[in-house]
């Protein structure tokens, strides 16, 4: 598995579009920085940005890779490997090729304009860890959208209506659901809705940070209790890790019953 | 000023009547200090030494000046009060008044004044009082430069820091308060002023006010609070350079108005509230070059409001700047600063040309159901803000800032967060 | 040793192998042939368990290669479109495939014979199809297996190397080894070819030398026989049993 990540890796972190995509975060942080002057307004631009770009990005990539290396996946599949170490050793080689990027391309200018030592280094290490989370699950979830449908307009099409699932569509169900039924007590409602979408959950884990005013002012009470604690943050991890894991077993499986 | 008037006034009164002077310590002849009260005629001086005098229940009856000598320690052992004024013309200054100890029964004070005129009350220290300094059918007083800290826990069983009741010109300036039920607390106060006090850490307002008509507020800090300012059925105040900052919870506010007449809160500071101003019925109010920064709600008007003005203001980086519950009636936004105005000024006279409307779509549905927070900045809200902006279906009409200012004002004071260093809070 | 026990697969609706039975015993280059749809590209994929079988049993060298992966050792394949990671070096590649097996090979030779030095360091995005074609031939006969899979070999070569390629079969039949080709390429197989393996809807249709298909057919040339192969192919079946020893390797069955 090692020898197929570093393969993927070294290969995915040569290639073009890994190197738009890191340059692009690059440019975009640099900008940012250089036209508000305040990191903390940023990172808040940023979130509005990365929020919705890593996961689509992570989606199309991970397919786009499948398709692309399908033939040597071939290869691959007649040496003497165990289908799954390739697979999933495929999966962390584009995950970790898109963190990279992501991580230079967010980190690096906020580190030459000094982050380190000041108030919003937390914040900071919020945006990265969490859309690092994010690349890791949306990752997973389009390479097992590709694995499963060989045709690639499919898999890709999957792709987009699980980021649109996930980005709008979850959010319009919640937001109905939580007008229609305002009448009841919704506050648990809204904390269980809320860490089922991982980028919801990952919007509110930064939120809290950010606009912790308006936040706690209101479903507060819960919001703040609950994701405001140790215990709250780490069942927000752990919900993450499995969202995580999910696409992992789902590759897993797939990579086990497919006929290449 | 009033400070020095009363001092001068004292001063022609006690050299008419040739005052004597008291010395209270330990070793001297006068070991406590209501021995010495008994013995001292009206206009007599009382210096009293350092040390610790166990005395509760001491009842200042005649006009006296009562000095410590670096803080003196009064101490009610926690069953009694500690200090009455009953007479006019007395002052009260460099003591340490501790130990009250919390009453369901009665409303203990460190120091309580009743019925007395022309009091000042300066430069104490009251420590772990019930209610710290209280006023009842008070007038002419200044209490000023007192550090007043609690220890409450609970509403139920803490007190007010500086409690006022029926009261009437009162000056409370430079004090420092915090750890009470209610920083300062007013109930029928009229002309008073309360000014550069920092208020903060108490339990559920830092300034709490009712009934109270005539009165002045300037320069006070009050952060922290658990509700933050509360101003209820009061006409004629002004409110300027006051500083709100980081009251946080679900019914906290930076400043909530109720009932309030004939107001000017003019160049006050409201940061990191979830709340910054709240108004239910409240009429003729002029909102003018104040700032909200980094607020929930900038501004939320519940309901029953007209004739309010909102000029010159600065709105920036609020999550929401306005939240109305109600029809928009006669109040006017106009010319305020918006840093969520998103247009153009073609013709740079520093206005934008297009008018702003600063209720947003998401902010009127969180009011109906507050649990939509948690789609805060999430891309499907985002969406319906922007479709409301194109094509508005709940904005109510009329709310629109015509002359939305293109920079944000400067503030003529400085801020908490600008000294913060130099503030040890 | 290749044995394939009643083999069925269909995808979807779509039977394309049926009940196959098959064996690959002896040293020598068994050119496996049949029309597109035919099942050739199917059978070699199971082989490599890259497709899994609804029905029947594989077995190599006399073990049941269902979910194994550790057979593969054993197998040498040289898959159809030789499309590479783009941006890895031919180096890079060559050091990753041999870390997968981590055992003595003979990549250094292979690479002289094609004349593949200079590329070492080029990115395989960059190589034309032929030279990939030319990695793909050295990642296939570096390691020293009994068995090789050929999936269209001679695709996109130019003669010499072709010459070549033809030098490394005759070496590798010379070990001993069992050699299984699918081509396009009709001289290619009538030159090198022990035996032809003719696949057609999913069934062995002709097994045998190709000098005996051309005797079969009364013509001169292996084209001509498989053409006219193809047109009666109603009329020929091939009975698998256990080959006799000697020159009649071949024992054509009539079907009715």
């Amino acid at each position: 598995m090692k020898n197929i990540l570093r393969y993927s890796f070294f290969d995915l972190i040569r290639s073009r579009w890994t190197i738009i995509y890191g340059g692009f975060y690059l440019i975009l942080t640099f900008a940012l920085i250089w036209l508000s002057g305040d990191l903390l307004k940023v990172i808040t631009s940023l979130m509005n940005i990365t929020l919705m770009l890593v996961p689509l990005i992570a989606l199309l990539f991970s397919s786009m890779y499948y398709y692309h290396s399908r033939d040597f996946v071939e290869l691959l599949l007649a040496q003497p490997l165990k289908r799954t170490h390739i697979f999933i050793g495929q999966y962390w080689g584009i995950a970790i090729s898109l963190s990279v990027s992501l991580i230079v391309g967010l980190g690096l200018p906020f580190l030459i304009f000094g982050v380190l030592g000041t108030s919003v280094l937390y914040h900071f290490f919020t945006l990265i860890g969490v859309n690092l989370m994010l690349t890791f699950i949306f990752v997973g979830l389009g390479f097992a959208g590709a694995l499963r449908y060989e045709n690639r307009i499919k898999g890709f099409g999957l792709g987009i209506l699980i980021w649109l699932f996930f980005a709008v569509i979850y959010d319009g169900i919640v937001l109905l659901g939580l007008v229609v039924f305002r009448d009841y007590p919704l506050d648990h409602f809204a904390l269980g809705a809320s860490i089922f979408n991982p980028i919801d959950l990952s919007r509110i884990l930064i939120l809290l940070k950010l606009d912790i005013s308006a936040l706690m002012g209101y479903t507060g009470a819960v919001f703040q209790k609950f994701l405001g604690s140790t215990t709250g943050i780490i069942i927000a991890i752990a919900v993450l890790m499995l969202w995580v894991v999910f696409p992992i077993g789902r590759i897993r499986f797939l990579a086990l019953r497919k006929d290449f | 000023m009033k400070a020095y008037l009363f001092t001068i006034i004292l001063i022609i009164n006690f050299s008419q009547s040739q005052a004597a002077n008291w010395q209270v310590c330990a070793e001297c002849s006068c070991s406590q200090l209501s021995e010495a009260i008994e013995a001292a005629s009206p206009g007599d001086t009382l210096t009293v030494d350092s040390g610790l005098y166990q005395e509760g229940r001491i009842i200042i009856g005649k006009s006296l000046v009562l000095r410590g000598n670096n803080y003196p320690r009064i101490d009610g052992k926690g069953e009694s009060e500690v200090i009455t004024i009953t007479a006019d013309h007395v002052s009260l200054v460099g003591f340490q008044i501790q130990n009250v100890g919390h009453s369901y029964l009665e409303d203990r004070a460190g120091i309580r004044v009743q019925k007395a005129k022309h009091f000042i009350i300066q430069n104490n220290r009251l420590i772990n009082t019930f209610f710290g300094i209280y006023l009842e059918h008070a007038q002419y007083g200044l209490i000023s430069h007192n550090f007043i800290e609690g220890q409450a826990i609970e509403e139920m069983s803490s007190g007010n820091a500086i409690h006022l009741w029926y009261s009437k010109h009162v000056e409370i300036t430079d004090n420092e308060i915090s750890g009470h039920r209610d920083g300062i607390y007013f109930e029928f106060v009229d002309n008073s002023q309360v000014r550069r006090n920092k208020s903060h850490h108490n339990l559920r307002y830092g300034l709490h006010f009712m009934f109270s008509n005539d009165d002045e507020y300037h320069q006070n800090i009050f952060r922290e609070n658990g509700a933050g300012v509360a101003v209820m059925f009061s006409k004629k105040i002004r409110l300027t350079e006051n500083q709100f900052i980081e009251n946080w919870g679900r019914a906290a506010y930076g400043l909530l108005l109720k009932e309030i007449y004939d107001a000017d809160i003019i160049d006050n500071h409201f940061e990191h509230n979830t709340l910054g101003i709240h108004v239910e019925g409240c009429s003729r109010i002029l909102y003018k070059a104040n700032t909200f920064l980094y607020n929930g709600w900038a501004m939320r008007v519940a309901g029953g409001c007209s004739k309010n003005e909102i000029k010159g203001n600065n709105f920036i980086d609020n999550t929401f700047d306005l939240s109305m519950n109600s029809q928009v009636g006669d109040n006017y936004f106009d010319g305020n600063y918006w840093s969520d105005y998103a247009s153009y000024d073609l013709d740079r006279d520093g206005i934008g040309d297009v008018p702003h409307n600063p209720v947003k779509l998401f902010s009127y549905v969180v009011n109906q159901s507050p649990e939509a927070i948690m789609l805060l900045r999430s891309t499907f809200v985002d969406l319906l803000n922007f479709s409301e902006k194109v094509s508005p279906v709940f904005s109510p009409p009329g709310l629109e800032d015509q002359q939305p200012h293109i920079k944000p004002f400067s503030q003529n004071f400085k801020t908490y967060a600008d000294d913060s260093a130099s503030q040890d809070f | 040793m290749i044995q394939l026990r009643k083999i069925s697969k269909s995808f979807r609706h779509l039977s394309v192998l049926k009940d196959l039975n098959l064996s690959f015993e002896e040293a020598g280059i068994s050119a496996i042939l049949g029309p597109n749809g035919s099942g050739k590209t199917t059978m070699i994929k199971c082989l490599l368990g890259m497709v899994l079988p609804d029905q029947g049993d594989i077995l190599i060298n006399e073990q049941n290669i269902s979910r194994q992966w550790a057979y593969r050792d054993q197998i040498s394949y040289l898959p159809q479109i030789a499309r590479f990671p783009e941006n890895l070096s031919v180096g890079e590649l060559i050091r990753m495939l041999r870390s997968l097996r981590n055992r003595p090979s003979q990549e250094d030779t292979l690479i002289r014979i094609f004349g593949l030095e200079s590329f070492m360091d080029k990115k395989l995005g960059h190589l034309s199809g032929g030279t990939r074609q030319k990695v793909n031939l050295v990642q296939a006969f570096m390691y020293d297996n009994p068995i090789l899979i050929l999936d269209e070999p001679t695709a996109g070569l130019d003669p010499v190397a072709v010459l070549k390629l033809k030098d490394l079969l005759n070496k590798e039949r010379e070990k001993g080894k069992i050699i299984l080709i699918t081509t396009h390429l009709i001289p290619f197989v009538e030159e090198m070819a022990d035996e032809i393996v003719f696949l057609m809807d999913g069934k062995i249709h002709f097994r045998g030398s190709p000098s005996h298909l051309i005797r079969q057919y009364e013509t001169e040339k292996l084209e001509t026989a498989i053409a006219q192969m193809l047109e009666k192919q109603k009329i020929v079946s091939v009975d698998v049993s256990p080959q006799v020893n000697g020159q009649s390797r071949l024992t054509p069955v009539m079907t009715s």
